[in-house]
């Protein structure tokens, strides 16, 4: 009996994996296993062949060459035997930990999940005090993945330390950024860790019930975590005795429906209330009065399914990776145009132009890279000058840029800047929950002074009126939305400022 | 928002809405999980659902009309029989998705479908993006595109 590891990550199915893995089942003698993605999306569907205890990969495997997979053949064809995915240099030198298990366990079986170190954490956790947990969470110095970066313990310590009758965890799974999807693929390919991670974050602040807010656009995460949960419940890790410690914890999911601003903490909270995803006013914060008034830990994901391993193997150990206060590893998102877009999981410090040419390999049209948006839609773009920034929150900041969730987008040089300056004014006007007047007209106005700019009408009086905009909107908005859509344009006009001189003569200068 | 009627059609729906509503009725912030459930039983939120499920739930008719035109997910009209949706967002854009929208949406070769932009699908690195009738694709062409929606045209 031969076996076969076929993804079953939505990105890799995007691709086909479903057709291959659906050619090797109808093979005697093949058993099938359907597993997350390694993160090397670049060379999906990546089939994984078991010879002698070890796993070989094949790159880009199409339904017709399951045979020359198994008989060999494969091997001979230029850049399609990827040799041992182990030791495969886009995989070796990365420093998995969050994503440790991704790609490599069947993401359906639970004693897989246990096989493979899982549970270690919870175990260690449920033998500790609440504060204990807490403290081991401050110690690693672990940081908001959501993009924040607020540091994880001291969220904790408040909603531990607030009195009351019913507290909540919630997940923060709306990961609607563009450039992102580490949350993604560590749920469709590990779901079991966010389960863990959020039983453990229960424990240290003293909740029985969680919520995992997950958007309708994932609907093969939703699917995976679902049957996690229901086993979890069946092996007695979640509902009212933990793992035999007398604990009780309930978790559920729900979907999200289609509103970008649900990623923001307090819309989240909102939409999981049934109500319209409107920013609240803080304070006071979700720690205190978060879901339905009660103190609440909100986390996004990454951060929840780091703790386990964190517990597992202390605070410390997490706490010796990474570079100044930005402690431990970042789940990278290497997307847009690049030649091997994928997930790179690092320590901090790692320099943004290492991530583009060691692992993203330039852009696949092969033109040069021009710009890089990091951190997502709200996030700054960035010229080939900074390209040594470290990954790094505090030097991203002071850069006027951000770390953000990881993602990044990168663009060759036939990108125009002023038509991303405007699509950032326009994501704005479209998501905009529209409860401050900044986020809400700010928006709109932009992209109207952009279309003007583009248009080659008075740039000069418009770029000064378009920096005021920018302003209002960076002070007077409510949330992250408002507050920081000037970044995206302002990082373009302050990098490209060549792509906003216009002249009214241009032909494609005209306004759609 | 419009009037119920109470044609026999329209009663069947109240009552099947209705029940759909009081399943969910126990659990917290029950709103959002009835709207998808309505999604996926109709297809579309009617604006007659929007007083029976209020009904249900004891919110006000506001309230929930409030939430269903907040959301993108929750159409009032019946769905179209095809529906492709191509993602707009930089990473997608960066490999060329804003051509392929409004490629498709000028193209009368999808016949009734509609084409609508989303923004991002999770699927970043293999661009540009798309869902056709719901199925997540990568690496999308406008020869693909034509490929996946064969016969749309009529």
């Amino acid at each position: 009996m031969t076996t076969v590891y076929v993804p079953g990550d939505a990105s890799a199915v995007a691709v086909g994996a479903d057709e291959v893995a659906a050619a090797f089942a109808e093979l005697v003698d093949v058993t099938v296993v359907r597993t997350g993605s390694r993160g090397l999306l670049w060379a999906e569907p990546l089939v994984e062949l078991e010879v002698d205890g070890v796993r070989l990969g094949f790159a880009n495997v199409e339904p017709g060459e399951v045979g020359s997979v198994l008989d060999g053949s494969l091997e001979r064809l230029e850049g399609r035997f990827l040799g041992v995915v182990d030791d495969h240099p886009w995989l070796a030198p990365q420093r998995r930990v969050t994503a440790a298990r991704v790609g490599v366990v069947d993401p359906a079986s639970i004693a897989d999940y246990e096989a493979h170190g899982g549970w270690s954490g919870l175990r260690r956790a449920l033998g500790l005090s609440p504060a204990e947990v807490v403290a081991e969470v401050t110690e690693s110095g672990l940081r908001g993945r959501g993009g924040a970066g607020f540091p994880a313990g001291v969220k904790w310590k408040t909603v531990l330390e607030t009195p009351a009758e019913q507290k909540f965890v919630a997940c923060n799974f709306d990961e609607g950024d563009s450039g992102t999807f580490a949350d993604r693929m560590v749920v469709e390919g590990d779901p079991f860790t966010l389960v863990e991670g959020m039983t453990i974050a229960a424990h240290a602040v003293g909740a029985t019930e969680g919520y995992v807010y997950v958007r309708s656009e994932y609907p093969h995460a939703i699917a995976a975590l679902r049957r996690a949960i229901e086993a979890a419940y069946t092996h007695g890790f979640l509902g009212d005795d933990v793992a035999g410690s007398g604990m009780r914890f309930d978790l559920h999911v729900r979907v999200g429906a289609g509103a970008y601003i649900c990623g923001e903490e307090s819309s989240m909270l909102e939409s999981l209330e049934g109500k319209r995803g409107e920013v609240r006013a803080k304070p006071p914060i979700p720690a205190i009065a978060g879901l339905f008034g009660q103190p609440t830990a909100v986390n996004n994901v990454l951060t929840l399914c780091t703790v386990p391993m964190i517990l597992a193997d202390g605070g410390a150990a997490y706490a010796e990776l990474g570079t100044g206060r930005s402690r431990g590893t970042q789940l990278f998102q290497l997307a847009g145009n690049v030649a091997r877009g994928g997930l790179v999981e690092l320590p901090f410090g790692v320099t943004l132009r290492e991530l583009l040419e060691d692992y993203a390999g330039g852009t696949r049209t092969g033109r040069p890279i021009r710009a890089v948006q990091v951190g997502g839609p709200l996030g700054a773009y960035l010229s080939p000058e900074q390209f040594d920034l470290p990954m790094d929150y505090e030097a991203f900041a002071e850069a006027g840029a951000m770390v953000g969730h990881g993602g990044i987008v990168v663009f060759d040089d036939s990108v125009d800047m002023a038509r991303m300056a405007r699509f950032a004014m326009e994501f704005c006007s479209l998501e905009s929950c529209g409860k401050c007047t900044p986020c809400r007209v700010g928006s709109v106005r932009g992209v109207e002074t952009l279309d003007r700019i583009i248009a080659g009408d008075d740039v000069a009086a418009n770029l000064v009126l378009l920096d005021d905009l920018c302003e209002t909107m960076t002070k007077g908005s409510l949330c992250a939305m408002g507050g920081l859509t000037p970044m995206p344009v302002q990082s373009a006009i302050r990098h490209f400022p060549e792509d906003f001189d216009r002249s009214p003569a241009t032909p494609e200068g005209a306004v759609r | 928002m419009s009037t119920p009627t109470s044609s026999p059609a329209t009663a069947e729906r109240a009552a099947l809405v209705r029940a759909v509503a009081e399943q969910h009725r126990e659990v917290r912030g029950p709103l959002l999980p009835v709207l998808h459930e309505l999604i996926s039983e109709f297809g579309y939120v009617d604006p007659a659902d929007v007083p029976v499920v209020a009904d249900v739930l004891n919110l006000s008719a506001a309230e929930v009309h409030g939430v269903v035109s907040f959301y993108h997910d929750f159409r009032t009209t019946p769905p179209p029989p095809h529906v492709v949706a191509l993602c707009r967002g930089e990473a997608c854009q960066a490999v060329g998705a804003q051509a392929l929208y409004d490629d498709a949406r000028a193209s009368d070769r999808l016949g009734e479908a509609e084409v609508q932009q989303v923004f991002c699908l999770g699927n970043c690195a293999l661009g540009p993006s798309g869902l056709v009738d719901g199925a997540l694709h990568g690496r999308l062409s406008p020869e693909r595109l034509a490929e996946l929606t064969r016969g749309w045209g009529g």
